[in-house]
């Protein structure tokens, strides 16, 4: 039987955890299939630890291109690798994490092998009687959500939302193979060379993959006033976000922004201080988890889609709320 | 140094309908404008011109009303435009829209540097840029937030990824798509408004650009949506009021309630990998 897979990402020798929320993705759909899941890593040097921890999340078959030329992602060549990969293997269904990588490898794959790609997905799902792959996802801003699936090409693709799944419990008895993948230098293609990586600045790591984000908007009044959103964010063990106009003003880096012309994120919790909730900023919070918001007016948008609101002076109100947490972490 | 600029028009976020029966966009119906992130693209592209010379030609797909977003590319300071419009273009998904792209991209000639923005505000996929790098068989750079070196043959450039900002060499010819750290878009020119009047845009269909139909429309999509369903928003905000000491304690109590329900509270919280 056709098996279920998905790509697992790395970053320096780790797989990231948004891999290993694909596997709970996968897994549910292998078994609702019954067939097995099989996951594809491709990258340099991967620690057999991390390669054991695919199996213990979830992964029956574990495929390894492990090569010095493929330690960071180049799109025509990760291409290369998976479209021999899927012409030996057919897999049935194949999904990515909808990160930069998964964005752009998918549709690369995708042409190449006239396959259906469905992007951003937070819903999968197989349809009972064809026994296809439904897929869900918010469009137009997060205003509808379209179920989408490919009923005659196969694989059926998907890219899916980061922290839109939760992880499995790993179990360490869980058993799986390990298949290091012949490596044919058909696959390396020149054209793009990695030079180098330059951190983002500050101390704050992405906000796409972010547990907790605290955002701040205009209402901060100015850029000294954001490292009241930095220390709240540092308090809570989140990362820092900001609304389009904070970032235009120069207060956060472009990183940050959040939104429409920003990102999309997914966190488990959201805080808003001094953001009135345009539309466009909505539309990249739709899919959080839970939400709560600080802001002086009680009709600002942003409440019609929050879990908590606080209305009042973010001022004095984040100063306290950073107080309780502090005597809190001394108890 | 030839350019092309893909650029795609979108219906204001607000005002959108759609056709209950193919669960596709009712296009004619709304206001429509630039996709807003098409505009850095155009912007890139007009900034190399600005420092290296370059013609930028642009190409959009869709019903008549398009024109306009080409007229306001040409307005911008972009040399020259194609319209592509059938009404067997309609109901594309990813796949069929960006062979579309590629062929008509073929007709016009494969130009040195193909630019995208990061994604369409509407489909919000970021699919067809790196499709149509695959259908031309070119190297791909996406999330480009800065172009730092342009040569004949290879540019270094910036990719915004999630662990920070990657340095990658390219060459060329090649597709980059670009996010809104490249640059501030400029505003059209009274100069490029008359230009843009008088410019005459071609328009291709499927023949012009040798297009297989079993590739292109609702026929050639290998994607299918089945359902459309407007999610509602059904948060039930919990909403406390800070006034004074007393309202503060009140609503500190409730907020950390709140949050200690929900296992937010952990210490130090749960940090990503």
């Amino acid at each position: 039987m056709h098996e279920v897979w998905t790509i697992s990402e790395t970053y320096e020798g780790r797989i990231k955890e948004v891999s290993l929320e694909l596997l709970a993705r996968g897994r549910a759909l292998a078994d609702t299939l019954g067939v097995a899941l099989g996951t594809v890593v491709i990258g340099y040097k991967i620690p057999k630890t991390e390669l054991n921890s695919l199996i213990e999340h979830g992964a029956d078959s574990v495929y390894v291109a492990d090569d010095p030329k493929l330690s960071s992602f180049t799109c025509n060549t990760y291409s290369n690798v998976l479209v021999q990969l899927f012409a030996a293997h057919k897999p049935q269904i194949v999904v990515s994490a909808a990160t930069t990588t998964g964005r752009t490898l998918m549709p690369y794959v995708a042409v190449k092998t006239h396959a259906g790609l469905t992007a951003d997905c937070t819903g999968l799902a197989i349809e009972e009687n064809t026994q296809n792959l439904l897929q869900t996802r918010p469009a137009i801003g997060g205003n509808i959500l379209a179920t989408i699936k490919t009923p005659d090409h196969r694989p059926q693709m998907a890219t899916v939302r980061p922290r839109s799944t939760k992880i499995l419990a790993p179990d360490s008895s869980r058993t799986g193979s390990i298949e290091y993948i012949p490596i044919s230098e058909d696959w390396f293609s020149s054209e793009v060379e990695v030079l180098g990586m330059r951190a983002l600045e500050g101390q704050q790591g992405a906000i796409d993959e972010a547990d907790i984000v605290v955002s701040g908007g205009k209402g901060l009044k100015k850029k000294d006033n954001f490292k009241l959103i930095e220390k709240l964010a540092v308090a809570l063990g989140g990362e820092v976000g900001a609304s389009r106009d904070a970032v235009d003003r120069g207060w956060e880096a472009y990183p940050h922004q959040v939104g429409l012309s920003g990102k999309t994120i997914s966190p488990r919790l959201y805080m808003a201080a001094g953001i009135s909730g345009a539309i466009q900023h909505l539309a990249g919070i739709k899919t959080a988890k839970c939400i709560v918001a600080i802001n002086s007016d009680e009709h600002a948008n942003i409440f019609d889609l929050a879990d908590f609101g606080i209305v009042g002076d973010l001022f004095t109100v984040i100063p306290e709320i950073l107080k309780r947490l502090e005597s809190r972490s001394e108890a | 140094m030839h350019i092309i600029v893909l650029v795609k028009q979108v219906p204001e976020t607000s005002d959108v309908q759609m056709d209950k029966e193919t669960g596709t966009m009712i296009r004619s119906s709304s206001s429509s404008i630039i996709n807003p992130l098409d505009l850095y693209a155009l912007e890139a592209a007009l900034t190399i011109k600005d420092v290296k010379g370059a013609r930028v030609s642009v190409i959009t797909m869709g019903p008549a009303g398009a024109i306009k977003v080409l007229k306001e590319a040409i307005a911008m300071g972009c040399d020259d435009a194609v319209h592509l419009t059938d009404r067997a273009f309609a109901g594309s998904d990813t796949w069929a829209t960006s062979y579309i792209l590629a062929q008509a991209i073929k007709k016009l000639g494969l130009p040195d540097l193909i630019l995208c923005g990061e994604r369409a505000t509407d489909g919000d996929t970021a699919q067809v840029g790196p499709a149509i790098a695959s259908w031309l068989s070119l190297p791909a750079v996406t999330y480009t937030s800065k172009i730092e070196q342009i040569e004949i043959n290879s540019i270094i450039a910036e990719r915004l990824i999630e662990e920070g900002y990657q340095k990658v060499k390219v060459a060329l010819p090649a597709l980059m798509t670009v996010v809104k750290e490249i640059g501030i878009v400029r505003l059209p020119t009274l100069k490029g408004k008359k230009k843009a009047m008088a410019s005459s845009i071609p328009q291709w269909n499927a023949h012009d650009i040798e297009a297989d139909p079993s590739f292109i429309g609702l026929k050639g999509s290998p994607t299918r949506v089945v359902k459309i369903e407007t999610p509602k928003v059904s948060r039930n905000c919990t909403l406390v009021h800070v006034e004074d000491e007393a309202s503060m304690s009140v609503a500190m109590d409730s907020l950390f309630a709140f949050l200690n329900d929900r296992d937010f509270l952990q210490k130090g919280g749960k940090k990503h990998a």
